[in-house]
């Protein structure tokens, strides 16, 4: 057993992952607890599809160790996949069967009691509100419907851990808030989640811990506010006639008020809380669309 | 043994919701190539020139060797192809090999759908053969043993080249350097004996050989050849290990 099986449920230990000469992952340390939604933030390219593809065991790793809910990924593999659940960024389902074979095929291979199985569905499309859709091949399924789908398979074993990798890419205003609030409920009712996403406003929206990965790197990791509080609780935003837009940050909005009068009456100013988006950009030194 | 063959089951489970939507589909495309060698050589070259092989009607001596061929392509094929979508573009090999199921169940069970399809599809193409020949063939249990271990040696076969090849255009090429030229050369259509040494020592190295002169001796009342079983069942062995490798270390 690695870590505190009481109260972490991921912990991953100096992982690294290399392809040949590249390194993807360098040096990786988390610790994600019990119930907790974390958020794990970065610019394409980053890092966090590999990560959460190590963690999931679909890929190997060059360094380190991981375990999941105590139990080591590399020998402990079949408990440690009996907690996880995944929702892959792109929809991984098999595109030649109906919603409802899917459901039942990953309800088998999850080794889910047969008497057990198409209650499970049941209820989960039920809550989701899928029924009309259970007999139509995955292909003819909307964006935000192949999601819903995809999501209701990976939580037919009740696993302990979710793990969402860019959950509402692609996906309309819509889609994505049904998603977001399915995923709170899910951690209201104590499931871990584990959210990868480029959209800050998402992360901002639903985790109360946020890891920043960069080069592979984790480069900082906190709550939300901690971490604006690293930069700067309070931005001043201003840009003159050239319409090139600066950025300071100041732990009080005293000193960024003086700040702000110090700028020349040609500058438009404005002064508000700093957001994860500063955060991310000051940490990371770019901007989540860059690559 | 008995989480073995449920494991398997429920991974081949989708395999078979997939072969029961496209029946007609699978079995047609699985035997229109064979039946076309039958056609061609066997009513062509055997009745229509009265060819005679080793003191046999052509027909008789090439129905094993195509039914043998048949396992080859019908059972490879259909691994190759399905898993390779499953790997590459539909990803839901993914969510298999994240379930808590052995990596020898997983191996079992994508290539179950190749074993069916080509136990299937060389029992027609044998049949037929019977209604042709009946005084020269005869099903037998060795002959069975030899169709059944084929199919199995080509779906893992088939397992491999879908693990293995990162795009369309990669199996593509497998298919015509591999399995193309074992479709004409592996004693097939003709004796492997007729070959000088050397050829015949490079065509004893493919797995088709061996399952074609299985299957030729055990359907004709032949002495069986216990070594070529051998092989094959070694050629079996080593695409199953391989292809637990290649899962293992999550080379896929």
């Amino acid at each position: 057993m690695i870590g505190d099986p009481l109260t972490d449920i991921i912990v991953v230990n100096g992982l690294v992952k290399r392809y040949g000469n590249e390194v993807a992952i360098d040096g990786l340390d988390l610790r994600i607890k019990k119930g907790e939604m974390y958020g794990f933030l970065g610019p394409n390219g980053a890092g966090k599809t590999t990560a959460v593809r190590v963690i999931s065991m679909l890929t190997s790793f060059s360094e380190g160790n991981v375990s999941v809910g105590g139990y080591d990924i590399i020998k402990d593999q079949k408990e440690a996949k009996k907690l996880m659940g995944v929702v892959q960024q792109h929809i991984s389902l098999d595109k030649d069967l109906t919603v409802r074979e899917n459901m039942m095929h990953r309800a088998m291979t999850q080794k889910i009691p047969a008497g057990e199985r198409k209650k499970r569905i049941d209820k989960l499309v039920g809550y989701i509100g899928l029924e009309e859709y259970m007999d139509r091949t995955i292909d003819s399924l909307s964006g935000g419907w192949k999601k819903r789908a995809a999501i209701v398979c990976s939580l037919l074993h009740e696993p302990e851990v979710l793990f969402l990798d860019e959950p509402t890419v692609g996906l309309d205003i819509q889609a994505r808030r049904l998603i977001w609030d399915l995923i709170r409920k899910l951690n209201d009712e104590g499931t871990t989640i584990f959210l990868t996403s480029h959209y800050i406003e998402e992360v901002e929206a639903l985790c109360s811990t946020v890891g920043i990965i960069d080069k592979g790197k984790l480069i900082a990791h906190g709550s939300p506010a901690d971490l604006c509080n690293k930069i700067g609780s309070t931005a001043v935003e201003y840009h003159g006639r050239d319409h090139k837009t600066e950025y300071k940050y100041f732990s009080s909005r005293g000193d960024a008020n003086d700040f702000a009068s110090t700028l020349g009456d040609e500058h438009t100013v404005l002064i508000r809380n700093t957001s994860l988006e500063d955060c991310f950009v000051e940490l990371t030194g770019k901007k989540v669309e860059d690559d | 043994m008995f989480e073995f063959f449920r494991e398997t089951y429920y991974v081949m489970w989708g395999d078979l919701k997939f072969m029961r939507h496209n029946a007609l589909n699978i079995l047609v495309s699985s035997i229109m190539g064979p039946l076309l060698y039958l056609l061609a050589f066997g009513f062509g070259l055997g009745q229509g020139l009265g060819v005679e092989v080793e003191g046999l009607p052509y027909i008789a001596f090439i129905i094993p060797g195509i039914a043998a061929l048949t396992s080859l392509s019908a059972s490879f094929s259909a691994v190759s192809a399905r898993l390779n979508t499953q790997r590459l573009y539909y990803r839901s090999l993914d969510e298999i090999l994240m379930c808590p199921i052995s990596i020898s169940s997983i191996v079992f069970g994508k290539s179950m759908q190749g074993v069916i399809r080509g136990i299937i599809s060389s029992s027609i193409i044998f049949a037929m053969g019977l209604a042709m020949a009946p005084e020269h063939l005869h099903f037998t249990f060795l002959y069975a043993v030899s169709i059944v271990l084929s199919c199995f040696t080509f779906s893992f076969l088939g397992v491999s080249a879908a693990l293995l090849a990162n795009t369309h255009q990669a199996m593509a090429t497998f298919s015509n350097l591999i399995i193309l030229p074992m479709t004409f050369l592996c004693g097939t259509f003709f004796s492997v004996n007729s070959l000088p040494s050397v050829f015949q020592a490079v065509l004893f190295a493919l797995p088709l050989t061996h399952s074609s002169v299985t299957a030729r001796a055990s359907a004709l009342g032949w002495d069986f050849p216990w070594a070529s079983l051998l092989v094959l069942l070694c050629f079996c062995i080593a695409f199953f290990v391989l292809n637990v490798y290649l899962i293992k270390k999550k080379k896929v």
